[in-house]
């Protein structure tokens, strides 16, 4: 079994998927760098799950994959709204109250 | 690959999991007027404005109903495997998370209404929000709590946003999201290695394969650190507490309350089932991370709260605080017996969603007033509205840990738990509640000592308009929160001193 190539992957797919959060400015590729670390937990869960042959990993990446729907339809629908309001989604621009 | 796959559908006969409904009641209960709410909402649509409310509230004392009958029963159930745990500290949680959302209700009546807001939905996704936690409370497996968090949050983020036409709503939603969104997506990661490490997804299981002293231990220790600071976001402890106070300033109030209180007590509690459950066996790894959360969150939060003219967020500053006081007794909780630890938290919680969403109501009660958040605005309270300066202060002084209210019951447990630690952490973690509880009562204090003793801003006495529901939730948060304080602590104690089923 090649778990540690598996392994690896998501591992990167996690490390570009943080670095995509931390510094794009445009709400949309944030969204899309979420969907990488969630893709990571995928690979990871389905590696392990095939690793052990135990069917929760699969079940859990199941899972993962539906909600991952339902959160990023809100996600585009909260981005679409400030576009809709200011007709921009750089996320630099949102800063009328200092956190 | 694919061989690993193959038994599990060759498996030749399916056998259902008995089902337990009376434990699931509470739940059941939830969906069942969370679906009805939602369905007169497409038959009805505008018809069904007036009745949304009063069958929101009538849904969570409904709720209220099974959890007592449980509680009345006495016995702990657990369902598939223990996935699904009832026991007495899942019910004080859902009893705590259902009165909440109560009075969350009670002080959206008014103000939603009035801002002409999307009333059905609105009363719709905070049910369901509210359905996600009491399931988080029973919840002793990774993928029901990862279900239970996603349920609580995803229309959390919808209400935070409500405001469709207002920036600052807007600006409060995006950040509220992307914090949540990231924070659960590092969590997911985390449980994916803990799933790797003991290859089962309960509680249970994962403990027994963590403590293992031939377990992975990298694995196992990053897997662990990722889980608790996906829920560090959540109870917004520092360094991971940036969202707060513009999402606080930004939503509707009531909704703030609700995040503020609701939202913030179903991350301790998730944190709470992994780390009893979950970790116990690796008091090494959590125990250090805790203690740095806990003394991080208390010194932050109350330092930053001193310089804020905002009184949400002032709140939202203490809130951190206060999220910092809680997880102090988890950072000893492998040291002094874990229901010690646990008695302290959830003692703790129960009586901070008393106390502030009680102050949560008197901002909405003045805002209606003066249309500002401002704490220059609450000079001179005292001599329009003596009532809710009386109410603010019992809240404020709860807040700050003045006896005889609750919140000194509550910071006495914590300092119970950690001086029976006995350890040189416990100690020294203690002395950072006992200087915080003292720099916080000055920021609380100069709130009290402008209400009283100082003269309105512009000389305008016209009384505050309480509307009914909201001097409802105004009483009842009030008297909560002197009662903790108040009643004997054994009394208090049949309540809140609970112990954790593992399951199984």
């Amino acid at each position: 079994m090649l778990l540690n190539q598996f392994l690896l992957l998501s591992a990167v797919l996690f490390c570009i998927g943080v670095y995509g959060v931390l510094a794009r400015k445009n709400g949309v590729l944030v969204l899309m760098s979420i969907e990488l670390i969630l893709n990571a937990v995928n690979i990871n869960l389905v590696a392990f799950g095939a690793l052990t042959a135990d069917v929760g990993g699969e079940v859990f990446a199941l899972f993962t994959i539906a909600v991952a729907a339902a959160e990023v339809g809100i996600g585009l629908a909260i981005v679409l709204l400030i576009y809709r309001n200011r007709r921009s989604i750089d996320l630099s621009e949102i800063d009328l109250m200092k956190g | 690959m694919l061989a690993g796959i193959a038994p599990m559908f060759g498996a030749a006969e399916f056998v259902r999991p008995a089902i337990d409904w009376h434990a699931a009641a509470p739940e059941l209960t939830l969906l069942g007027f969370g679906a009805l709410i939602t369905m007169i909402d497409i038959g009805w649509l505008e018809r069904a404005r007036r009745i949304a409310a009063p069958l929101a509230s009538l849904a969570l004392l409904a709720t209220l109903v099974p959890i007592i009958t449980l509680a009345l029963a006495g016995d702990d159930r657990s369902m598939f495997n223990g996935g699904f745990v009832v026991d007495d500290y899942s019910l004080i949680m859902k009893a705590t998370f259902v009165l909440a959302g109560y009075v969350v209700v009670l002080m959206s009546t008014d103000y939603i209404a009035e801002g002409d807001y999307w009333e059905n939905e609105y009363y719709g996704l905070l049910l369901s929000s509210i359905l996600g936690m009491i399931l988080m409370a029973s919840a002793r497996d990774l993928i029901s709590i990862f279900v239970a968090l996603e349920l609580l949050s995803i229309p959390a983020y919808m209400l935070v946003t409500w405001r469709k036409r207002d920036l600052k709503s807007n600006e409060a939603g995006l950040k509220y999201y992307l914090m949540g969104v990231f924070a659960s997506a590092v969590m997911l990661y985390g449980m994916s290695l803990l799933y790797g490490a003991s290859g089962s997804t309960l509680l249970v299981d994962v403990n027994d394969a963590v403590s293992e002293p031939a377990s992975p231990s990298a694995v196992v220790v990053l897997g662990i650190i990722f889980v608790v600071v996906g829920f560090a976001f959540k109870v917004s402890a520092f360094p991971f507490h940036t969202w707060a106070p513009d999402t606080y300033e930004g939503s509707p109030t009531p909704v703030t309350a609700f995040i503020s209180v609701a939202s913030k007590a179903a991350g301790f509690v998730a944190l709470m089932n992994l780390l009893f459950v979950g970790f116990l066996g690796r008091d090494d790894v959590f125990e250090p991370l805790m203690w740095a959360l806990a003394a991080a969150s208390m010194t932050a939060g109350n330092l930053m709260a001193l310089r804020q003219t905002n009184i949400v967020r002032l709140l939202a500053y203490s809130g951190v605080a206060q999220a910092g006081y809680m997880l102090a007794p988890l950072a000893v909780a492998g040291t002094v017996p874990p229901d010690k630890a646990l008695t302290a938290s959830v003692t703790y919680l129960v009586i901070y969603a008393a106390m502030n969403l009680g102050a949560f109501a008197v901002v909405i009660a003045v805002a209606r007033k003066t249309r500002s958040a401002e704490i220059s605005d609450y000079r001179g309270l005292f001599h329009y509205a003596p009532g809710l300066t009386v109410a603010m202060t019992i809240f404020l002084f709860s807040l700050a840990g003045i006896p005889p209210l609750g919140g000194w019951l509550a910071k006495f447990r914590v300092m119970e738990a950690l001086i029976e630690a006995d350890t040189a952490s416990g100690l020294v973690l203690g002395i950072f509640v006992a200087v915080n509880s003292v720099i916080a009562l000055y920021y609380y204090a100069r709130i009290g000592f402008g209400m009283w003793a100082e003269d309105a801003p512009d000389g305008d006495l016209t009384p505050v308009n309480v509307p009914m529901s909201l001097g409802v939730a105004l009483t009842l948060t009030a008297v909560i929160t002197v009662a903790m304080g108040v009643i004997p602590g054994d009394v208090v104690g049949r309540f809140t001193e609970v112990s954790l089923l593992a399951g199984g």
